[in-house]
């Protein structure tokens, strides 16, 4: 609640500070023009969007104008890690000075990098800028494997530390004492939920213990990336495609290692169902469960925190849309109002998405695992039999 | 989807699974193990307790079940002692009255025998004084009626009267 309403405060203070700053702003460089920071045009806001939920290579907080007339940037560089050519390069995303455009070209180890749309591109020999195709391919350089300490890199170590710290210390006092106090009776609450409301009705009460650690690491996980991602810190995390996939990937590991036989029979040779139809199901259920099932997981947490993002930022953006029309205060207030609401929103659609995806991963495993009391088949007939004579008796 | 394979970022890939695998394996080994074992002997324990518990109850029920025996017993042994005090009571009143009356009747016997000796021997001491009064009046009248014949006459009744009231 508290972080929500900070975070849109912040937001807002943030921009209508870029917004006075426009007015006033004495623009003495050329080439800051070009990517200074200000948004103040719907084009610019959209650039801005689709940037904040790309990932980065270093920390930008804030931007303004100083006494001197000159752009100032707030942020700190993140380094730089990419295999590419030449083997494995590391320096500091300071040096591409803020550019996303491809213009600043650093040269380490004798490789050439540029940073186009947070991508970094490694430039063939004696090429001097980026070109691109009509497909939008680079034509004259290759992309590196980037294994930088990005933005989302430096939320997940930040993420993974706070939970070593918080549940590590939880799980200390418990040497000393049988019920935690202070931030740990908030935790134990939330490892019992996990524990008895997720794994245990969804993997069962002999199996639960052992993928239990993967839920509740996931769980939290998600949950906390997605409220840091409704801080101004400016994370996306859980909004990066490539770490939903990387959690749908190792939930699919899980549930086709642990798989028994029957969960396999039942793909491979579905029994109850005639033998021709046999086939077709298995290639079903085979893509189901190897796609169909991961690629909704990963989708799903995608997808809701990127809307997320974009309808919250949106509602800010209307700040400057509809400045004309409302005046600045009227503006303001509608989207403060809207904003404040979506947040709301956003704050239960971090944990529900969290609790959507360690519930699914939970009930997948548990269809892998769970053990099929195969139904006697029953004589209907032989059913019916009593129950006539129960009726019967009944009447007599 | 051509923009989502574009946004699929590979190294991001790896080092997020990278550093997932590690966070599980630390988070497994640091937190989520003890927790989980902690949790479940404060649950067995809790349950220990309530169990316990329940037991005490019992054992509590059945004390005072005895309890509530032995009371019965006692008040019916007293009531016992009771009655049998008041029983020993009644007859001792009994008895001593009976010791009593007997008492009584022998003094009165006793009493009696004494009355009619004592009478018997008074009537025999009158009839003696009897006898010797008769024989002084007669002596005494036949003095007088030796002298005058009506005095002597008077003089007998006058003794006889007194003799009477003696």
């Amino acid at each position: 609640m508290k972080i929500s309403i900070y975070s849109i405060k912040f937001f807002g203070l943030l921009l209508t500070c870029l917004l006075t700053i426009n007015v006033f702003a004495n623009q003495s460089n050329e080439q800051a023009q070009q990517d200074d920071g200000r948004v103040s045009t719907p084009s610019e806001i959209e650039e801005y969007i689709l940037h904040h939920l790309k990932d980065s290579h270093g920390f930008h907080l804030v931007s303004f104008t100083n006494d001197a007339g000159e752009r100032v940037h707030v942020g700190f560089p993140l380094p730089v890690i990419v295999y590419g050519n030449d083997g494995f390069t590391t320096f500091m995303s300071s040096e591409f000075h803020h550019d996303t455009e491809g213009e600043v070209i650093v040269e380490k180890n004798g490789s050439r990098f540029v940073n186009y749309h947070s991508k970094i591109y490694e430039l063939e020999e004696g090429a001097t800028e980026l070109v691109f195709d009509e497909a939008h391919h680079p034509v004259n350089a290759s992309k590196p494997l980037d294994l930088s300490i990005t933005k989302s890199v430096f939320g997940i170590l930040v993420v993974g530390l706070l939970m070593l710290w918080w549940f590590s210390s939880l799980a200390r006092q418990y040497k000393k004492r049988s019920i935690p106090k202070g931030f740990g009776r908030v935790l134990e609450p939330l490892v019992i939920y996990v524990r008895d409301e997720i794994a245990r009705p969804n993997i069962g009460e002999t199996k639960y213990r052992k993928f239990t650690g993967y839920l509740l690491t996931v769980f939290f996980f998600i949950w906390i990336l997605n409220l840091l991602g409704l801080t101004p810190l400016g994370f996306n995390v859980t909004g990066q495609i490539a770490v939903t996939a990387a959690l749908a990937v190792l939930t699919l590991i899980i549930y086709v290692f642990s798989g028994n036989k029957d969960f396999w029979g039942h793909i491979f040779w579905m029994p109850g169902v005639p033998i021709l139809i046999r086939p077709i199901l298995a290639v079903i259920e085979l893509v189901g469960t190897l796609i169909i099932k991961p690629f909704s997981l990963l989708v799903r947490l995608f997808a809701n925190i990127s809307a997320g993002h974009i309808i919250l930022m949106s509602l800010i953006a209307i700040m400057i849309n509809l400045k004309a029309d409302l005046t600045p205060v009227g503006s303001t207030a509608l989207s403060f109002v809207l904003s404040l609401f979506i947040s709301v929103i956003e704050l239960l659609v971090a944990f529900l998405q969290a609790y959507i995806f360690t519930m699914l991963s939970a009930l997948f495993i548990g269809m892998a695992v769970a053990e099929h009391d195969h139904e006697h088949e029953h004589d209907a007939h032989g059913n019916e039999v009593p129950d006539a004579e129960d009726i019967r008796e009944n009447f007599i | 989807m051509e923009t989502l394979l574009n946004d699929f970022s590979p190294g991001l890939f790896v080092m997020q699974t990278v550093l997932l695998i590690v966070l599980i394996l630390l988070m497994v080994k640091f937190a989520w193990k003890p927790i989980l074992n902690s949790l479940n002997e404060r649950e067995e324990g809790i349950q220990g307790a309530l169990d316990a518990a329940e037991k005490a109850k019992l054992e509590m029920a059945n004390l005072q079940a005895d309890n509530e025996r032995l009371l019965q017993e006692a008040r019916t042994e007293r009531e016992a002692m009771l009655k049998e005090a008041r029983e020993i009571k009644t007859k001792m009143i009994s008895d001593a009255k009976e010791e009593a009356k007997e008492e009584a009747d022998k003094m009165i016997t006793q009493a009696q025998g004494a009355i009619e000796s004592e009478k018997k021997a008074a009537i025999a001491e009158m009839k003696a004084t009897v006898a010797t009064l008769s024989l002084e009046i007669a002596e005494k009248v036949v003095k007088s009626e030796l002298s005058d014949n009506g005095k002597q006459m008077k003089l007998v009744n006058e003794m006889l009267s007194d003799a009477k009231l003696n």
